[in-house]
């Protein structure tokens, strides 16, 4: 256990060895170490930016969603006003026509009602000259007696 | 086993070292006491040997790591090593907040390597010996941190960046004054000379001395342990007592690894640190 060359020996190899060491082995490992840590933060920073996307994506489409839904809502009740107008409006058509058929209807009862009595005046009027006749058995001018018979007529 | 319990812990603690014999050749010493008579010009083949193949299989693993290293997702090595690096990325930069490339790698080699050294004190004392011995090498130590030629080694190392910073950062005049003028006021600058000397030297010393420390009474603990395996009885409690102190050692190991690789860092960041004058 002498204290020999050995000495001076190990401190060249171990100047030799840090050299190495410094030289070739420890800034390689350092690159890649950083450049993975890099790595790993931007894919972890990618991510957090797609899920941000993604919510901002789910926002949207729920934005739309409701928007569309409002719209239908809106189409839907439009629609149904529509409906119930053109209900209410047939409605009052029909109303129309049923009271313009039946005030048709009715005059034409009346005219009907007016000719058969037109028809049976006269046929009374010549019923009551004939009885008339039978009575005065021809003593009586029909051309004097006719206005008479008109006013006698009328009055039936 | 032949030998007495002293030659086999005296075997264990003998370095393989090659060298100048005294009188002139070059070769290996064939004990201690060759070893020692060798001084300073001398290697500890085994020490440096282990050293350098673990320190090889850090760069050559962490290396492969890099090379495929993508910014895709990684596989079970990048993984692995990415998790030491930002480990030790996290701690540097929490201790050392000025700017300078080379800390952070400096200490990711120092954390690995010494762990990796360390490492070698969980493989039980006498396979890698006897291997050795069996191919006709008389000594193996395979715990590289359990030699101070390397913890001092590296400590030295350590202590040369400190200086090479406080003077870069503070130029000469100003790490001189730095040295000079704390803590007591200008007028005791000697005095003060000699408490910032011997603070500014205790660093690596601490340093490479605390590894040392730590790893030689683990492992000497360890051969001790292996002592009991000569009879059956005491063999078994041996066996439960090496596992345990391995679990144990687990921890011891980790420390020592992560407390050279911080308290580096420490020291670096008071290299350039300006503190106010007194």
């Amino acid at each position: 256990m002498n204290i020999t060359a050995t000495l001076l020996a190990q401190s060249v190899v171990f100047l030799i060895f840090v050299w190495f060491c410094h030289r070739f082995i420890w800034p390689f490992l350092r690159q890649a170490m950083r450049e993975r840590q890099k790595t790993i933060a931007d894919g972890l920073e990618a991510a957090e930016q797609a899920q941000k996307d993604l919510e901002l994506a789910q926002e949207r489409a729920d934005a739309k969603l409701r928007e569309a839904r409002e719209e239908a809502r809106q189409i839907v009740d439009q629609a149904r006003g529509q409906a119930t107008q053109m209900i209410e409006q047939a409605r009052a058509e029909a109303r129309e026509e049923g009271e313009r058929l039946k005030q048709a209807a009715a005059a034409e009862v009346e005219q009907d009602v007016n000719r058969v009595k037109e028809a049976l005046r006269a046929q009374v009027a010549a019923l009551a000259v004939q009885g008339a006749e039978r009575i005065l058995s021809a003593s009586i001018d029909r051309r004097r007696h006719s206005e008479l018979l008109d006013r006698l007529a009328g009055e039936l | 086993m032949a030998e007495s319990s002293g030659e086999y812990i005296q075997h264990h603690l003998t370095n393989l070292t090659y060298g100048r014999h005294p009188d002139g050749t070059w070769g290996f010493a064939a004990n201690a006491q060759e070893a020692g008579d060798m001084g300073f010009v001398a290697i500890n083949v085994d020490s440096m040997g282990w050293a350098v193949a673990l320190g090889l299989l850090f760069c050559i693993v962490f290396r492969i790591a890099a090379s495929r290293a993508t910014a895709g997702v990684p596989g079970r090595l990048q993984n692995a090593v990415e998790m030491l690096v930002d480990f030790i990325d996290d701690t540097v930069s929490s201790i050392f907040n000025h700017r300078n490339e080379l800390i952070a790698p400096l200490a990711l080699t120092i954390f690995v390597w010494v762990f990796l050294m360390n490492l070698m004190d969980l493989v039980p004392v006498d396979w890698i010996p006897q291997l050795a011995h069996a191919l006709g090498v008389p000594f193996m130590k395979v715990v590289p941190t359990t030699d101070p030629n390397v913890t001092m080694g590296m400590a030295l190392t350590v202590f040369a960046l400190i200086l090479f910073y406080s003077v870069r950062q503070k130029g000469p005049v100003g790490f001189l004054k730095e040295l000079a003028f704390h803590p007591f006021p200008k007028i005791l600058a000697p005095i003060n000379f000699i408490l910032e000397g011997v603070t500014l030297l205790a660093k690596p010393l601490s340093l490479g001395l605390r590894l040392f420390g730590n790893l030689y009474a683990g492992e000497m603990i360890f051969i001790l342990i292996a002592l009991m395996y000569s009879g059956w009885m005491i063999g078994v409690f041996g066996g439960v007592l090496q596992w345990a102190w391995a679990v144990f050692h687990v921890l011891i190991i980790t420390l020592q690894a992560f407390i050279f690789a911080v308290l580096t860092v420490v020291y670096l960041a008071q290299a350039y640190e300006v503190e106010e004058e007194h």
